[in-house]
């Protein structure tokens, strides 16, 4: 039991500084949030006796800050893949279709507002 | 429009008048859409921001810069309402909670729901002493008045700035049952999201999916709610405050595995 509430907040702390380190490049150890995620982490001292609440409140905002990171990150390659240039927004309603295994149905005589 | 050119270097914080942080963007101090300095109440929520902004490449992608948003909403407060008119609109949600709502087929999709959403619902009604009960009928169920009383009350005793928070989570989540889960630390992020899309990744899983549009939607929820969240934690007390109080507290105390956090109320008012 303890080996994992000593485990989890080390291991939230080093995903963290990668995510920091993903979206920031080289100079991530100079930005505000990597100075401030290790100092959180030093000052709570992780004792081998049950967590105490100050501990699991670290770890639950810990993890969703985490999440929010990996999930803007991932949310915004997704949006220059989808919305970006050549994306689907470029791309004729044909091709769209075609992306999801569907096709336009062909109307003899043109659409009527064309 | 929602993007625009990045237009400095450097982003740093700064301690303002009466202890509230600011924003620096090269030697220009932010200020919110209605023309406020933008403040904040602690360092931690400075940061935050202060890295959405630092992480901006070419195009500042507003869109993707939640933990602003959500202060600039506090400090200029749009829709000029007070907390107990938050309160109410928040309350609503909870007649249309999602995991109040089953359905009665397919058996797969009833079965998910039950192992899923049932206890949650077990842990809010002992958590709370509250009654709130589920139901496929296409009314929803009765929400008890007392019920809603103790909600009332609860949702009184966050700040202004947690309550912009909270009620920003619930309208993403499109439930008050799974917010609380996840305010209260008993629900991840991941997990308060995986719950209110339920429906959605059974279909997915039945029917398969465009497989980006699916992502696309996930992620993008889970880094709103995830900002809610860390926005709500993060108002409800100083963070620095905190902090020092419990060193006063713990560390001239012999450590015994007994020893809570004592006396902090939860949400204390800044």
């Amino acid at each position: 039991m303890s080996v994992s509430f000593t485990v989890a907040p080390l291991r939230a702390c080093r995903d963290i500084l990668k995510e920091l380190r993903a979206v920031k490049g080289p100079g991530y150890q100079r930005s505000p949030a990597y100075r401030y995620v290790m100092d959180q982490f030093r000052h709570n001292r992780i004792t081998s006796e049950k967590l105490c609440r100050s501990q699991q409140d670290l770890l639950h905002r810990a993890s969703s800050y985490l999440c929010l990171l990996q999930s803007t990150r991932l949310h915004l390659s997704l949006h220059a893949e989808y919305h970006g240039e050549g994306s689907t927004r470029e791309k004729g309603l044909g091709d769209v279709a075609r992306m999801v295994g569907l096709a336009l149905p062909t109307q003899p005589g043109g659409k009527g507002w064309e | 429009s929602t993007e625009r050119k990045k237009f400095y270097q450097d982003v740093s914080i700064s301690q303002g008048e009466g202890g509230v942080f600011e924003i620096n963007l090269d030697r220009r101090k932010l200020k919110t859409p209605g023309g406020k300095l933008f403040t904040v109440p602690n360092e931690a929520l400075a940061t935050a921001v202060a890295t959405e902004w630092d992480v901006q490449r070419d195009t500042l992608k507003f869109y993707t810069m939640h933990m602003t948003t959500l202060c600039n909403t506090a400090l200029d407060n749009p829709t000029q309402r007070n907390k107990d008119q938050m309160i109410e609109a928040s309350l609503k949600y909870l007649e249309t909670d999602t995991i109040c709502y089953r359905v009665e087929e397919p058996p797969g999709l009833v079965q998910l729901q039950k192992n899923e959403w049932d206890p949650v619902m077990d842990w809010i009604e002992k958590r709370y002493n509250v009654v709130i009960g589920s139901s496929s009928n296409i009314m929803g169920p009765t929400i008890p008045e007392e019920t809603k009383d103790t909600f009332r009350q609860h949702l009184a005793s966050y700040n202004f700035w947690a309550l912009t928070g909270l009620e920003y989570v619930i309208t993403q989540l499109k439930s008050v049952i799974l917010s609380f889960g996840l305010i209260d630390q008993h629900l991840t992020v991941e997990k308060a999201v995986q719950l209110s899309r339920l429906e959605e990744e059974f279909q997915i899983h039945h029917w398969g999916n465009v497989e980006w549009a699916h992502e696309y939607d996930l992620q993008e929820l889970r880094s709103r709610t995830a900002a809610g969240t860390l926005f709500v934690h993060l108002s409800s007390e100083s963070a620095t405050m905190k902090r020092k109080l419990l060193q006063d507290l713990e560390f001239p105390l012999p450590r015994k595995p007994t020893i809570k956090t004592p006396l902090l109320s939860k949400h204390s008012h800044h």
